[in-house]
């Protein structure tokens, strides 16, 4: 008895290795290619860069893989975040606390994420032109409440917070890894998780079961919209200001995280360690062409590469 | 009998298009007499040919990505095509003098991106909206590095007649715009390959069955949704008289949202570049008239994000509606 367990477990983690898409091994080739070409690059101070730049990435991936298990897209949460972000600065500005102005942010961030949310249920705008309009919307206002300028002066709290670290760790580090612990647990050991999962695939199914499946949908794109409320802490603590354009492009890279990790846009097929390693993948490419003083623009053009190889190299195993 | 079989079929799908058309000519109008009363600016001969100028620039980029809409597909990268297509054609005006060879610089580098985003559909089997927009952010990334902060400006006159010249009192653009709605409804209304490209749309497995060449078509589209968007930056440079990375920033979703005001739908085989055409000019007219009225241009991107939203539930409810009849 004892032993078939052992053998199914063993079974089970062979099944898991098969399982590991194609970013396990394109984050293996690259972690070991940087390391070749430049010896700055396989240091711990340079990994512990790495995990830095690749927090906020996470905080947005993680919802991202939710919405498009549920075949939908979040083109927005990059605008969202850079108007929580101003937010969030012009509450501090105003000298209230960190903690105010985080709630200000999540509160912004989660008003979009339950438009979006309803735009795509309710109103049954695709979800990718729905996000494309609350794109515009939210980087309109981020634009207009701050009249295009930066919001500077923002105190020395939220700065200190970010450059803080918990038991040697960096604060943003453990903010992205509690983040990726809650939305794990959220997807594989709650309810609200099945129903994520059975929404891509099989939403009829869940309507005759009785589940209030639109509240789960909105629900899904309200936690983007969350998200991008705790990324704006992360950034604004980063650039110790609030830049209306500074987040514009980070569904991008969010996004590619998400598809080099193995979820795909249909049948809600997903994996959140997928996503995990995807946004390290997507960590490693930036951090690595930085080393090598690639220019960032050429980096946001090998993201467009990095994903066109993973689903590549994904479509052949999937043959093989 | 197989007349009137061919009529019944025929006369509703044309008197929707005529209902379609009428009411967005109305909502022109309609908009026209608020601006006039708003702004005494708003109806000099100057202004109105300034609109349709601006028009003709959305309408050239719009026109290509109508017929991709139209296959049920998108295209989100024409804006930053626009803005690559031109500063390659910008660099080989500058290198050989040569207007002729820019813009077939121009034309040939949309066409390219055209083509690389068709395979990506059809070869790899990308979503539109994901392939393009992921195409969006490729070119943005070369374009910033190819330009690197710099300015390409000054251009040979034989150049900037196509943007800002004038024939007969009216500007070049409105001239090139007139031509493309002429050849674009004589390709997709009378061609077997427009035909075709409804059919796709309107449903792509009955195409496929019927013997359309599906992929074929496909890869069509994006390509001429790129050549246009190569096209448009042409005369975008002639315009500006000056070629920058960021110039296609704002030009992601004016074409989307004209597509969409125009009466294209979302979800494929619906829409006629003359309603594209009509989109272009409201919009337009929105964003000059926000101009007259001294409106912040920070609310540019608000305003056009809530017009394309506005746009899709229309189409979403006009669609909800015919069904409940049907």
């Amino acid at each position: 008895m004892a032993e078939s367990v052992i053998r199914g477990e063993r079974s089970r983690w062979a099944a898991h290795l098969a399982a590991i898409p194609g970013v396990g091994y394109i984050l293996a080739a690259m972690l070991a290619g940087f390391s070749l070409v430049s010896p700055g690059f396989g240091t711990w101070a340079n990994f512990s860069n790495i995990g830095v730049q690749s927090s906020i990435l996470l905080l947005l991936a993680l919802p991202m893989t939710f919405i498009i298990m549920t075949e939908g897209l979040d083109l927005s949460i990059g605008a969202v975040l850079g108007l929580c972000g101003v937010v969030l600065a012009l509450v501090l500005v105003d000298g209230r606390g960190v903690g105010l102005g985080l709630a200000a942010a999540l509160a912004v961030g989660l008003a979009f994420g339950m438009v979006n949310g309803a735009l795509v249920v309710a109103a049954h705008i695709p979800p990718f032109v729905a996000t494309l309009g609350t794109l515009g919307v939210a980087q309109g206002l981020a634009l207009v409440i701050t009249d295009g300028r930066s919001v500077v002066g923002i105190g020395d709290a939220l700065p200190a917070l970010y450059a803080s670290t918990w038991f040697g760790v960096p604060f943003s580090i453990v903010v992205a890894a509690a983040a990726y612990f809650v939305f794990h647990f959220l997807l594989y050991h709650t309810r609200f998780g099945a129903y994520v999962f059975a929404l891509g695939g099989n939403r009829d199914a869940l309507v005759l079961a009785g589940v209030r499946v639109n509240a789960v949908h909105v629900a899904v794109y309200a936690l983007g919209g969350l998200m991008a409320g705790f990324g704006a802490l992360l950034l604004t603590g980063r650039m110790n200001a609030g830049h209306p354009i500074a987040a514009i492009g980070m569904e991008f890279d969010a996004i590619a995280a998400v598809i080099v990790g193995g979820t795909s846009f249909e049948r809600g097929n997903g994996w959140l360690p997928g996503t995990l390693l995807g946004a390290l993948t997507v960590g490693v490419l930036r951090n690595g062409l930085n080393v090598l003083a690639v220019p960032s623009s050429l980096q946001v053009a090998s993201i467009g590469v990095l994903v066109i190889v993973a689903l590549l190299v994904d479509s052949m195993r999937g043959q093989s | 009998m197989n007349l009137s079989l061919v009529d019944s079929a025929r006369w509703p799908a044309l008197s929707a298009d005529v209902a379609t058309l009428a009411y967005r000519v109305l909502a022109v109008l309609l908009l026209c007499g608020v601006l006039a009363v708003a702004s005494e600016a708003f109806f000099t001969a100057a202004n109105l040919l300034n609109v349709l100028r601006q028009a003709s620039l959305v309408f050239l980029i719009a026109s290509g990505l109508t017929l991709v809409i139209l296959t049920a597909g998108v295209d989100l990268s024409v804006g930053a095509n626009v803005a690559l297509s031109a500063c390659l054609a910008a660099t080989a005006i500058k290198a050989t003098g040569s207007v002729l060879l820019g813009v077939a610089t121009g034309f040939g580098c949309g066409a390219g991106i055209g083509l690389c985003n068709g395979l990506m559909v059809t070869w790899l089997r990308i979503p539109p909206f994901i392939a393009t927009y992921g195409m969006l952010w490729v070119l943005n990334g070369i374009t910033y590095w190819y330009m690197a902060g710099d300015t390409i400006h000054g251009f040979p006159p034989g150049l900037r007649a196509l943007g800002s010249g004038y024939l007969l009192g009216v500007p070049v653009p409105i001239y090139l715009m007139a031509a493309f709605l002429a050849a674009g409804t004589l390709f997709t209304r009378y061609t077997t390959y427009g035909q075709e490209i409804y059919a796709i749309g309107a449903n792509m497995e009955a195409a496929r069955l019927s013997g359309t060449p599906v992929r074929a078509r496909l890869n069509l589209v994006y390509v001429l949704s790129g050549a246009m968007a190569g096209l448009a930056a042409i005369v975008y440079l002639a315009r500006l008289n000056s070629a920058e990375a960021d110039i296609g920033e704002s030009l992601t979703l004016p074409p989307i949202a004209a597509a969409l005001i125009g009466g294209t739908s979302l979800f494929g085989g619906v829409g006629t570049l003359t309603g594209t055409l009509v989109g272009s000019i409201i919009l337009t007219l929105v964003l000059n008239g926000m101009n007259l009225l001294a409106v912040n241009a920070n609310w540019q991107p608000l305003v056009t994000g809530v017009i394309v939203l506005i746009a899709v539930w229309v189409d979403i409810v006009t669609r909800q509606r015919a069904e409940a009849r049907a």
